[in-house]
């Protein structure tokens, strides 16, 4: 393993597969970014274009002027900025809880917010459509609120318990032997400490309010309209306006990935964390 | 506030508000679709509900369209897996070799894992289009293919083509979770061996997949419910179709529930669905449980 590998058996073994794998991840991208510059009449009278032959913007502005795109990037905003909020809000508190104490129910409390993410969302979103509906809160941004609320607890919460964990205990001894209340010690010095880890499942709560789209297909669609819903919205039973998807796609996964980008690292050393030492 | 700080309540209070929220949003609604699959239950027809007892269970188990669902619910799963984690093994031993440019491939393979199912859904049924589709057009003009072939619209290739979308989007969770396994095997070992003289099929076969052996069935573990419950792609792919080539449990759950409304029936099929999950949920929870206890 250590010996020095002639330069061209590492290009056969090395880089060149992970250039083909890391090829395989981005195509689907570069692909339909291409397809977005190209003008809708001519994708499907020219054929397959590789590089377009009258490249345009056209989509994009059709995309603002056509459908209201602007109004769903707003309507998506408002659902996940929200959604991370409650979520971030309800669970850090329990999460600093788990973390910091042992208590009867413990165990059985902390499982409980592992499974319940794992059950079908059918489970959940007929009886959430019964309820939004008896309440007359169909359509609304809330209803998406609620409804993202139901996986984003669980897992904030387990999240940011493994976050809590990695800062030592001694911490919080030594802010109470300092005269801090015990939520002052949680609230003036845990928390701050923690606040990487809270703002990369923030915005990995964003992302996923961001993404979703079953709940939003269900529970809004007419005068609330995320982006997933508008974007399939475009598929019509014959005619699919693929010029539009196309360059719709391209704007909201930019956004999404430029923000993983910042996460990645924290998120995936929370999320491997536990499976490599169990 | 003397009372909520006290040793014994202060963990309690703390966790209330995410306790009463889940009970509200979670737990009541779960109670609630079980009691709504014992009923005749389509929304739009309230004078028709009544109650069934199991028949709305019954009757899952005498429609064929449930059985067609439950064979390839497991086609699905087990496709998927096996395509996810090969391609996910070899990125992951890749990775775990030192390059320049590591750093920067390990976060462009992250990219499909973060994409948006819808987008995901999208762009792949682009690029599988009957007639503008880019796959269609290489595999014509490298000589694989004599002319265009609607992959989605086909019965017998619909759900095959929709597990290498899956393929794409799930990869990299495996890449990740391996290579983090990967990187936790002691240097020494693979040095022992060396001194040794063992072949790098050997290092490979002795060392590094007993040590990963943890954390793979982990990883399938939990990917194969969250790979039984995936739907987003497949709906807005084909809707379940050509037909009913691509419905699995919970795509049909969903087009009972959406489409005819009819949320008795669904309810019960989201319900056998999560019967046929809590084996896997189990095996987690357990598997969960003693690693705490070796913790704590």
């Amino acid at each position: 393993m250590r010996r020095t590998e002639r330069p061209l058996f590492r290009l056969a073994t090395l880089h060149l597969p992970v250039l083909l794998i890391v090829g395989f991840a981005l195509a689907p991208y570069i692909w339909i970014f291409i397809t977005s510059l190209i003008p809708e009449k001519e994708l499907f009278t020219m054929g397959v274009q590789y590089l377009p032959a009258h490249p345009s913007l056209d989509n994009y502005l059709r995309l603002f002027s056509k459908i209201s795109f602007a109004a769903n990037i707003t309507d998506s905003l408002i659902v996940a900025v929200a959604t991370m909020i409650l979520g971030l809000g309800v669970s850090v508190t329990a999460s600093y809880s788990f973390s910091r104490f042992k208590f009867r129910g413990r165990n059985y409390l902390l499982i409980q917010f592992l499974v319940i993410n794992m059950f079908p969302i059918v489970l959940l979103l007929i009886p959430l459509f019964v309820i939004m509906r008896t309440l007359h809160l169909l359509d609304t941004h809330f209803a998406l609120i609620i409804a993202y609320a139901t996986f984003t607890i669980p897992f904030s919460t387990w999240m940011m318990t493994s976050f809590f964990n990695a800062i030592p205990k001694e911490l919080d001894e030594s802010a109470l032997v300092d005269g801090c209340t015990r939520l002052g010690a949680m609230t003036r010095v845990i928390i701050p400490i923690a606040m990487p880890g809270i703002s990369a499942t923030g915005i990995y709560i964003f992302i996923t309010a961001w993404n979703e789209f079953l709940y939003a297909a269900i529970l809004s669609g007419t005068r609330v309209r995320t982006i997933p819903v508008a974007l399939q919205n475009l598929i019509g039973e014959y005619n699919i306006a693929w010029g539009l998807l196309t360059s719709g796609g391209v704007i909201s996964a930019i956004p999404v990935i430029v923000l993983f980008f910042f996460i990645q690292k924290r998120l995936i050393s929370g999320m491997t964390a536990g499976a490599v030492k169990a | 506030m003397r009372d909520l700080t006290s040793k014994k309540l202060f963990p309690y209070a703390l966790l209330s508000p995410a306790l009463v929220v889940t009970l509200l949003i979670i737990f009541v609604p779960i109670i609630q679709t079980a009691v709504m699959s014992l009923f005749h239950y389509v929304i739009w027809k309230p004078a028709d509900n009544r109650f069934l007892g199991l028949g709305n269970y019954l009757q899952a188990l005498s429609d064929e369209v449930f059985w067609i669902a439950l064979r390839h619910t497991l086609v699905w799963i087990a496709g998927t897996i096996v395509l996810q984690l090969l391609l996910g093994f070899a990125t992951a031993l890749l990775l775990n070799r030192d390059f320049w440019w590591r750093g920067l491939a390990r976060s462009l393979i992250l990219i499909p894992w973060v994409t948006p199912s819808v987008i995901t859904a999208l762009m792949w049924r682009w690029m599988y289009d009957g007639n503008s589709g880019v796959i269609n057009d290489l595999l014509v003009r490298i000589g694989l293919l004599d002319a265009y072939f609607p992959w989605l619209a086909n019965s017998s290739t619909a759900l095959g083509a929709i597990m290498i979308a899956l393929m794409w989007q799930g990869f990299p969770f495996f890449a990740i979770m391996i290579l983090a396994g990967l990187q936790a095997i002691p240097d020494s070992l693979y040095e022992a061996a060396e001194v040794d003289g063992a072949t790098a099929w050997q290092k490979f076969s002795r060392i590094t997949l007993p040590m990963l052996v943890p954390i793979l069935f982990t990883s399938i573990l939990l990917r194969i419910i969250w790979v039984a419950n995936s739907m987003d792609v497949i709906y807005i792919m084909t809707g379940g179709g050509p037909g009913y080539a691509t419905h699995t449990l919970p795509v049909y759950a969903f087009i009972r529930a959406y489409k005819a409304l009819d949320f008795g029936y669904a309810a019960t099929l989201a319900i056998y669905l999560t019967l046929f999950l809590v084996v896997f949920v189990a095996f987690y929870v357990i598997k969960v449980l003693r690693s705490q206890e070796n913790i704590g």
